[in-house]
């Protein structure tokens, strides 16, 4: 029995050394992973807690609180900018000290009282400013990273292992005898999946907002072309990946790599207010990111079309680019 | 008269390989070419740039003096030698995804009854036979009801009576007068189907001719086989043409008279003699001094 294990195991071996493709990216991907996560939350010790301040930038010694360690201090440009912010708990406290200090913070946020407390050492005369209209949960900033995630999975892997599948069996060999053009399967794909995201995602909304109580602010409709246009850019996404490659492991080793950097930077779980410049630009160039942007400001804001026109164009252009490139790139078998 | 299929110089190469090197021959109309040849010939290669699915390295394939294109594949059906079906899909039903592929062609209902389906349309075509699975390829590449029909190596695999059974089916669509391009490496099955073959070895294209005419061309002998066991070692001294092969002596002769006197002299016993016209395996073996399914 253990010639035969042994046998089998050298096979394997052999097999996956010889796929140097497969090889490099296995070791690639826990290295640019390791990078990417020390990026995202590397430097010294977390802060506990996120201070927006009314500033172009934080001088440490415009006020004594501004020293406080465990509070990271952040600049906003506005009060329209933070205070969405701070009723989406995306920051647990917003300064003004410009002027009599004044600061507004969430009454629902636990984090937001224990922050007023250690303010209020340090400015008693601070004045309180009430924060208006309905203070948003944790799940409902949630729910549209979970919906968003789901689609991503589902457009990403739904799409690419199929194609994958279909060449490595021949299956595609045998379309390819027949009429039917690069575009046009592409494009069926694309639909075909188009649809069952569109209704996977529907009975998903409908029964998580029945479950968490949770009421759209805005239009469902207009959420519904996000949910579109964002589907749409990430299946051709998952197209580009599949279009020429025949092996299951590197397929799979890239679609790691687009998902977890969109898992970790696109704001599904937590929002990336505090990290580093270049990393918030950085996940724009995901699709992701643009959907939930996009779906956090119709679902939480009520936010209209023309202020989610730029996600909006980005999710229809990329769409529409990575679907020419994998048809372009695309291959009916395995050369 | 314009051939329905012409193959002009061709070549294919791979590193360290030429497949196909140099080969040009034109099919007419309505009849069933054969490309034969053992594995490693390079009839698939051939086959598969003729089906415009493969890109030649040179040379050109024309379907009715036009070089191949969307014509040709509205026109063409084609069988390949392994060929993965959707999954989850009834017969029915993966016959209708591949209508749907052509703008015209015959009834789904037709082709199912056409290659004697009806029992199995209702059937997921994963838990279908070997034989049944071919009937459904065949099927398939029938649905656009074709003027040109590839068949590669379609019987590879089959039990006896699924390969007699395919062969009938295939005798049928050849009456609705199809042409038929066929590859294989079992000589009884192009004998009996071919009206026209042309034999591959490494490559190159090495006899071309009616089944009979070739046989004709190149035999003016018979052919006696005798088993192994039954051939003395003192009768390999006798003045005969004699073939070695492991289960059995074959012996080539134009005077068969004389030939099996001079065994009867030598106590040769013929009690499992067994006399055989040539066949295109043994032409094979003619030309080539390898086994047609080797």
């Amino acid at each position: 029995m253990m010639r035969r294990l042994l046998a089998i195991w050298h096979a394997r071996n052999l097999e996956f050394v010889r796929d140097r493709s497969t090889l490099i990216f296995t070791l690639l991907l826990p290295v640019m992973l390791i990078v990417g996560m020390s990026f995202v939350f590397g430097g010294p010790a977390r802060p506990l807690f996120k201070v927006g301040v009314l500033a172009s930038r934080i001088d440490k010694q415009a006020h004594p609180f501004l020293k406080e360690r465990y509070v990271d201090f952040v600049p906003i440009a506005s009060e329209n900018d933070g205070l969405p912010k701070l009723t989406h708990q995306q920051i647990d406290l917003l300064l003004d000290l410009r002027g009599t200090p004044r600061y507004w913070v969430n009454t629902d946020s636990p984090k937001g009282y224990i922050v007023e407390r250690l303010l209020l050492v340090a400015a008693p005369s601070a004045q309180r400013q009430p924060v208006t209209g309905a203070a948003i949960r944790y799940v409902d900033w949630l729910f549209p990273g979970i919906l968003g995630m789901n689609m991503m999975f589902s457009c990403l892997f739904g799409v690419g292992y199929v194609v994958l599948r279909y060449r490595k069996s021949g299956f595609l060999k045998r379309l390819h005898a027949t009429p039917l053009t690069a575009f046009e399967f592409l494009t069926a794909q694309v639909l075909s999946r188009l649809c069952l995201i569109l209704f996977v995602t529907g009975i998903l909304y409908v029964g998580i907002s029945a479950i968490i109580h949770f009421h759209c602010a805005g239009s469902v409709a207009l959420l519904l072309l996000v949910a579109v246009l964002g589907a749409l850019s990430m299946i051709a996404l998952g197209l580009i990946i599949a279009a020429a490659i025949s092996s299951e492991e590197l397929v799979g080793g890239l679609l790691n790599l687009l998902t977890w950097p969109m898992m970790l930077v696109s704001g599904i779980w937590f929002s990336l207010e505090g990290s580093p410049r270049w990393v918030q630009w950085g996940a724009h160039i995901f699709p992701l990111t643009h959907v939930l942007d996009a779906a956090r400001g119709i679902m939480l804001d009520g936010a209209g079309i023309s202020q989610i026109a730029p996600n909006l164009l980005y999710l229809a252009v990329t769409a529409f680019v990575f679907l020419v490139l994998g048809a372009w790139s695309f291959r009916w078998r395995i050369e | 008269m314009i051939p329905i299929l012409e193959v002009r110089d061709l070549f294919k190469q791979y590193p360290g390989v030429n497949a196909v090197d140099g080969v040009s021959f034109s099919v007419p109309a309505g009849i069933c070419f054969g490309l034969l040849g053992p594995n490693g010939a390079g009839k698939t290669t051939t086959i598969e740039i003729m089906e415009g699915i493969l890109a030649p390295t040179r040379g050109e394939v024309r379907y009715r003096g036009e070089p191949i294109g969307a014509r040709f594949r509205a026109e063409a059906g084609i069988l390949f030698q392994k060929t993965a079906l959707q999954d989850f899909l009834t017969v029915r039903q993966t016959l209708n995804l591949f209508r749907g592929l052509y703008d015209q062609g015959l009834e789904v209902e037709e082709v199912i009854r056409l290659c004697a389906l009806e029992k199995l349309a209702s059937r997921d075509n994963r838990k279908l036979s070997g034989g049944q699975q071919q009937r459904l390829l065949l099927a398939i590449a029938l649905v656009n009801d074709p003027a040109i029909l590839f068949l590669d190596e379609p019987t590879t695999g089959l039990d006896p009576q699924a390969r007699r059974n395919f062969w009938e089916l295939i005798q049928s669509i050849k009456a609705r007068n199809k042409t038929i391009i066929l590859t294989t490496h079992y000589m009884d099955e192009a004998e009996l189907l071919c009206d026209d073959i042309a034999i591959m070895d490494r490559g190159h294209i090495i006899a071309r001719g009616g089944p009979r005419q070739l046989l004709q061309e190149h035999f003016e002998e018979v052919l006696l086989e005798i088993p192994r066991q039954d051939f003395p070692e003192s009768a390999r001294q006798l003045a005969l043409k004699t073939i070695d092969f492991t289960d059995r002596i074959e012996i080539a002769t134009q005077d068969l008279e004389t030939t099996l006197r001079t065994l009867m002299d030598a106590h040769v016993p013929l009690k499992h003699l067994r006399i055989r016209p040539p066949n295109l395996e043994d032409l094979f073996l003619e030309l080539t001094g390898k086994e047609l399914r080797t």
